[in-house]
């Protein structure tokens, strides 16, 4: 992962996609959302989902999936240019997760991420806080899925 | 008159709860909730597989100070707790979305959750005047303190929601 230092506002990376399948979209329902539109195709077919519909913590749960691999993906690029690698920081939280659209089985959703802002903690000065907006699209383009999240990023030289 | 079946799902109501059910202020505490470090592990290896999440020297070494699930393990465990809690057997046609969430305390395995529910605002949804929307603030703790709290808003659906839905 890159440094404080090494990100401006504005940079977009595409995360890749996840297609849900019905199993997928089960298996996390019955563990931690077993509400019956997220069980059930015919349940889902008679709720305000119109289908089998993806629970919002899987949805938000396989962004986190796909930002962790993109992160992942960018510290073996780091590491092959010889560079030193930065480890975030956990995220202290996040504002305005929306569930635009239903994610519904079969669908396959495409992820990116967006630097929205970029300023020092105050309290660590050591590190800096980014924060970034997390986008889903279905295999239409339409959006499915924003939020916009915060974490910790190392500067790379430490105030002192 | 015949039910306006195609715009209002058939969410059924008896024994249900219903918006006129969730009045401002404290509506509940629930659990408590035991998570396990195995089902913090499976949780993070398959959605957030990072080292403070899998490996206890890294998580000794990150902002964590030792062992902690995955932030979105424990937004999943807290749906789970709301929907076994009251959920479960409300009329709730789902949500829209979460305002804010803030995760303050690492998540630690084999301590009991217990998920406080308060209700910020409940108002009727001018777009589908069958259903109403309820504001929650959940906190979710364990004996050291919170853990993370969250507000999200849920639609609901009213007690004479399908008459509403047919007058309106």
């Amino acid at each position: 992962m890159r440094f404080f230092e090494d990100i401006e506002v504005g940079q977009r990376r595409a995360l890749g996609a996840f297609t849900f399948t019905a199993d997928d979209i089960k298996k996390f329902a019955s563990q931690f959302d077993p509400q019956r539109f997220h069980l059930d195709e015919e349940e889902g077919r008679k709720s305000l989902f119109g289908g089998l519909a993806a629970s919002g913590w899987h949805i938000g749960s396989v962004c986190m999936k796909l930002l962790v691999a993109d992160g992942q993906r960018q510290a073996r690029e780091i590491v092959a240019r010889g560079e030193k690698v930065a480890v975030w920081g956990p995220s202290p939280g996040f504002r305005e997760l929306r569930w635009i659209r239903p994610v519904l089985a079969g669908d396959t959703i495409s992820f990116a991420s967006e630097v929205l802002s970029l300023r020092q903690s105050a309290s660590r000065p050591e590190w800096g806080i980014i924060e970034v907006r997390n986008t889903g699209a279905n295999q239409r383009g339409e959006p499915v899925f924003s939020m916009l999240s915060t974490a910790f990023v190392p500067r790379r030289h430490r105030a002192s | 008159m015949r039910p306006q079946s195609g715009l209002i799902p058939d969410v059924p109501i008896m024994n249900s709860l219903v918006f006129e059910d969730f009045n401002l202020g404290h509506f509940g505490q629930f659990g408590p909730r035991r998570v396990t470090r195995e089902e913090m592990l499976a949780f993070a290896e398959e959605f957030d597989p990072q080292p403070m999440h899998l490996d206890e020297e890294a998580a000794s070494r990150s902002m964590l100070r030792g062992f902690a699930g995955s932030g979105w393990h424990l937004c999943s465990i807290v749906m789970r707790m709301m929907f076994d809690g009251f959920i479960g057997r409300t009329a709730s046609l789902g949500s829209p979305g979460v305002n804010e969430l803030r995760w303050l305390a690492p998540f630690r395995p084999d301590r009991d959750i217990t998920l406080d529910v308060e209700v910020l605002e409940a108002r009727i949804s001018r777009s589908r005047p069958s259903t109403g929307i309820v504001m929650f603030k959940m906190v979710a703790s364990d004996a050291s303190g919170a853990l993370c709290e969250m507000v999200s808003p849920i639609i609901v659906r009213r007690r004479d929601g399908v008459v509403a839905g047919q007058v309106s």
